[in-house]
């Protein structure tokens, strides 16, 4: 099994997120970045399966020099190698300007790869795109926001979340899969793993060698507002016997809430 | 026009894209012009009647056995077919599991960008202008797409639903271009949930339990308080679904399910940014915690300080007598 693994580098789930409401982009300084949470669980299910049916795992991230510590982290997490794809360009909230670097990269750089594996959405942009983007791209079939991965020879079965239920899809390899929490429980790095990390290359692939010109790809969006959410204000707060408290918020939510 | 995909689950058309067809009308009302709806599988022109009755002035019906099982590549071949045939200037899907897996392929297969789970659609100087919560919302972005059509996913329970419409309009009867031997993945089973109960997206009432319930049986308590409504859904803090007290289904947060009920009822829930990222657009917040200085009290429109074993279930009493008068 040939396994790609795509991450991305996020703000930390428990960040605080600023505004730059001039430049349309949020401070980065001061935030605590980490791998995308369900990436880590596409690179869970990527070690399981090559410990399992042997292969390699290789791990890509597209973005600027910093995405080189989540791709450490894969290392240390027993990956087999890993690549950043060089991307300099702000973060552009446009999904299908990513789906098509990373198509790019696979065709000329990762080809042959028996199964692409992808977190359902990184925590951040939170567009839930660029998987099935890049599966359409290379023509291949998906199974997106996936709790459960079979593969047996060049097919595989995976679970995916709906509403209400799950649905069971039938794919032929190669095949993109994005996970969702659930999939899997990620390891973490070990020492050694850690230790080992320091010492492996990241090697680094630019736009130029596949094939874009300056400016390429350009964004299919442009950003026109970046705000912060209207800000919530503490209301009533109740206290006192359990019985009349609940009453009181009943009728409440009935008569001046409106929403029962 | 406006075109708003209908998705269709069990022989109906889902509520949310019922929503997102009424946006597609305000929307197209005020660009002056047309809204039509399109509809895919083996056998839809049926539902056409319910497509006119929510709005839609024309109903696009792409037939193929092809599509009798849901496959994104297929159905993303069908809808980027329609789109070239019919050139609707937009194309809105609901973001739903379904919406969320073929609307970018459809993107992709048009080589055009897409607005995902927006909140809110605006005209402005004569063009769309897509508003999205980022960061599970603790950033909210707007943007214009440069491509055309302009293709957009609405979160489902934001967009009001329309009134009924009288009267009925042109059915257009597609096939689907699906090519043959190009399909390599397929749904080849749908399971259902033993329960009956909604999921939390789509859900007008969520009562959500964290680590102040103590344990898995406590959501007991918070499934009784969900059963007085008609449309209420079981949700939970990460930390009671890392705990193994309930499914990650039912997870609200960053890492979780971004919802926007009419009411969300946090039942021993702190409120830790991670938490209230994904529930901070409800309507109306209500809580139950103990601990008064905790920061949910700083968001929930209503509050109870109280030990939730004792306020739950006498609120689940009173809810039920207020929704009966």
């Amino acid at each position: 099994m040939n396994i790609l693994v795509f991450v991305k580098r996020v703000p930390d789930t428990e960040s605080r997120i600023r505004i730059q409401r001039e430049a349309r982009g949020i401070v980065e300084e001061g935030l605590n970045f980490v791998i995308s949470p369900y990436d880590e669980y596409a690179v869970e299910e990527a070690l399981r399966l090559k410990e399992a049916q042997g292969g390699a795992v290789r791990v890509v991230s597209v973005g600027r020099d910093e995405a080189a510590a989540v791709l450490r982290k894969t290392l240390a997490m027993g990956a087999d190698e890993a690549f950043l794809v060089k991307d300099d360009a702000p973060e552009a909230y446009d999904g299908l300007r990513t789906a098509r670097i990373i198509a790019r990269a696979v065709e000329r750089k990762f080809a042959g790869a028996d199964l692409l594996l992808f977190g359902k959405q990184s925590v951040g942009a939170d567009n839930s795109q660029v998987p099935a983007m890049a599966a359409e791209l290379l023509g291949l079939p998906q199974a997106t926001v996936v709790t459960k991965l079979t593969v047996e020879g060049g097919a595989a079965t995976a679970l995916r979340e709906i509403e209400g239920g799950t649905e069971k899809v039938s794919l032929s390899l190669p095949a993109v899969v994005s996970a969702q929490k659930g999939l899997n429980e990620p390891r973490y790095e070990t020492l050694r793993g850690i230790m080992a990390a320091k010492k492996k290359p990241v090697p680094v692939i630019t736009l130029e060698e596949l094939g874009f010109g300056p400016g390429e790809p350009s964004p299919g969006l442009e950003v026109t507002g970046l705000d912060a959410p209207a800000a919530r204000q503490a209301g009533k707060v109740l206290q006192g016997d359990p019985a009349e408290t609940a009453r009181e918020l009943a009728r409440l939510l009935r008569d001046e809430a409106k929403v029962i | 026009m406006i075109a708003a995909y209908l998705e269709i689950r069990d022989g109906k058309i889902k509520k949310s894209s019922l929503e997102t067809l009424a946006e597609a009308r305000r929307r197209a009302a005020e660009l002056g012009v047309g809204t039509a709806a399109v509809m895919a599988g083996a056998s839809v022109a049926g539902l056409a009647a319910a497509a006119f009755a929510a709005g839609a002035a024309k109903v696009y019906a792409i037939e193929d056995p092809a599509l009798a099982d849901y496959s994104a590549q297929a159905y993303a071949a069908a809808l980027a077919g329609f789109a070239a045939e019919a050139k609707p200037a937009a194309l809105f899907f609901s973001a739903t599991a379904m919406g969320k897996d073929m609307a970018p392929r459809v993107a992709a297969r048009l080589g055009v960008s897409l607005a995902a789970d927006c909140t809110k659609v605006a005209v402005k100087d004569g063009a769309l202008e897509f508003t999205r919560p980022i960061y599970a919302g603790k950033a909210i972005l707007s943007v214009k797409l440069k491509t055309s059509p302009q293709l957009a996913t609405l979160r489902p329970n934001v967009f009001p639903a329309g009134e009924p419409v009288e009267g009925g309009g042109e059915v257009v009867k597609m096939a689907a271009a699906v090519p043959e031997g190009a399909v390599k993945g397929r749904v080849v089973e749908v399971l259902k949930e033993e329960t009956t109960e909604l999921d939390v997206t789509e859900a007008d009432v969520v009562i959500s339990g964290g680590r102040g319930l103590k344990g898995p049986e406590a959501f007991a308590l918070l499934r009784d308080m969900a059963a007085v409504f008609p449309r209420a859904a079981v949700g939970a803090s990460r930390s009671a679904v890392d705990s193994g007290w309930i499914g990650h289904q039912h997870q609200v947060g960053q890492t979780g399910k971004t919802v926007s009920p009419q009411l969300y009822l946090a039942v021993g829930i702190s409120g830790a940014i991670q938490h209230l990222a994904g529930m901070s657009s409800s309507k109306v917040i209500a809580a139950v915690n103990k601990d008064p200085e905790a920061p949910i009290f700083k968001v929930a429109d209503y509050g109870i300080v109280g030990d939730l074993f004792e306020v739950v279930p006498k609120l689940t009493e009173e809810l039920k007598k207020a929704l009966k008068e």
